[in-house]
């Protein structure tokens, strides 16, 4: 059993909320107030600041499946598992927020919903790798076995990743993008910075706290689990 | 380590030339796939041309998750990967004689089957068929490099013939888009310099993914 002193764990937990809870208030304001309206795209740029570091948080998150995996194989311990399959469903919720985002910023921008841009194409593919991770996990029915086949698959998709980059943006090089309103990373406002670098900020500590939460089930499943075979006998 | 990986190889070979089974439905498959095409698009239209390297190259994946989806199902299922285990050899042995093993059956059945394309969908290859076989080669290579790793994974889950394809797809979009890029290259008559463009990466990635899978191996088979 995975031992871990719950009052401890409860302190963290709680000053961690605190601190999520003052940045997203802080972040809307920023975000919604401070940072001014961009000149051709209006409002709808403002989505740019939950997008982007959702994306950031995705690539975090699976980074940290990758470490973990890797550990995991190495180690055997059941913790690194734990944190590669948390951070994987974390960093599928938030790869799946950059892909709502993403199309509903490029429909008034772009005028289309889909476009299939490196960046685009990257995390539908990214989205699909976790998701079959995740799908492993559930269709193997011994924990260890899981455990150890997605710790394999955790570390594959991760170094497929630069490649699948690569072949995408050659493969659209190929066939012109229609023209897009600049880079957005062009000029920045120093206001738009650092409402943007605040919510970077927000969504990386969100990420943790999501973490911690989410570990915390996790074993007080195991626990529950451990403590129902010892009933049975 | 060459003489058990013969041992292995011989076995397998052995067992698929009695039944058959992988090699046969790998070609009626993509015999079959090739003819359905035909029927997708309009009678006589040009399109079909265009489309040709995409439709080899979906057939060839399918094909090949077909086949790969067998190679361990043998195996466990009468318990001939715990014999194996027990032999006194390396684990990454029964990596390299499994990946030989699918690589030289998809290889066959698309060599076999890919004439028969060309035919069916009026294409031209003569210019340049050297390029189109070096392109097969290593793309061939590359599928079964994590078609190999993923088929051990897959056995063992509750899904197996579901769970390839799913493991295996987003994984391989790499071989997927310069396959079919560089067969379509080679359709249209152009130099190497693009050819091997595309080729490069699909090199890039069989070494790369080849020593990760050969690395991570040893523990999809461990009991």
């Amino acid at each position: 059993m995975i031992s871990y002193t719950e009052k401890e764990s409860n302190r963290t937990l709680i000053v961690l909320s605190a601190v999520v809870l003052i940045a997203v208030l802080v972040d809307l304001f920023l975000i919604f107030q401070f940072a001014p309206e961009e000149r051709s795209m209006g409002h709808v740029q403002r989505i740019f600041y939950f997008h982007v570091p959702s994306a950031w948080i995705s690539f975090l998150a699976f980074f940290v499946v990758f470490v973990n995996s890797g550990l995991y194989l190495w180690k055997r311990d059941r913790k690194y598992d734990l944190l590669a399959s948390t951070s994987a469903e974390i960093g599928v919720i938030f790869a799946t927020l950059v892909l709502i985002t993403g199309p509903i910023w490029g429909r008034p921008v772009w005028n289309t919903w889909w476009e299939w841009s490196p960046r685009l194409t990257l995390f539908l593919v990214l989205w699909f790798i976790y998701i079959a991770y995740l799908m492993l996990r559930s269709f193997v029915d011994e924990e260890e076995k899981a455990a150890r086949f997605s710790a394999v698959f955790g570390i594959v998709g991760f170094v497929d990743v630069p490649i699948v980059y690569l072949s995408i943006r050659l493969w659209r090089d190929i066939h012109p993008s229609p023209v897009i309103a600049g880079g957005q990373n062009s000029g920045l406002h120093p206001d738009m910075k650092i409402a943007f670098f605040f919510s970077l900020f927000t969504f990386t500590v969100l990420f943790f706290l999501m973490l911690l939460h989410r570990l915390r089930v996790e074993r007080t499943a195991i626990a529950v689990r451990e403590l129902k075979r010892q009933m049975a006998y | 380590m060459i003489r058990s990986v013969t041992a292995i190889l011989i076995k397998d070979f052995v067992s698929e030339l009695r039944g058959k089974e992988m090699l046969l439905s790998m070609l009626v498959f993509s015999l079959m796939v090739a003819v359905i095409f035909n029927f997708s698009f309009p009678p006589g239209s040009e399109f079909i041309q265009e489309a040709a390297p995409g439709i080899i190259w979906m057939t060839f994946i399918f094909a090949g998750l077909l086949g790969m989806n067998r190679s361990f199902v043998y195996e466990v299922d009468k318990g001939c990967l715990q014999g194996i285990m027990l032999a006194p050899i390396d684990r990454a042995v029964i990596y390299i004689s499994k990946l030989i093993v699918n690589f030289v059956f998809i290889l066959l059945v698309e060599l076999i089957a890919l004439p028969l394309f060309v035919v069916f969908f009026k294409l031209d290859i003569l210019g340049s068929p050297g390029y189109l076989l070096l392109v097969v080669l290593v793309s061939t290579l590359g599928f079964a490099v994590i078609g190999t790793l993923f088929s051990a994974i897959a056995v063992n889950t509750r899904t197996r013939e579901v769970m390839l394809p799913i493991l295996h797809f987003p994984v391989a979009i790499p071989i997927i888009i310069c396959a079919v890029q560089a067969t379509a290259a080679v359709f249209q008559g152009q130099e190497w310099a693009v050819v091997w463009g595309w080729t490069k990466i699909i090199v890039a990635f069989d070494v790369i993914l080849f020593i990760v899978a050969f690395l991570t191996f040893e523990y999809v088979i461990e009991e």
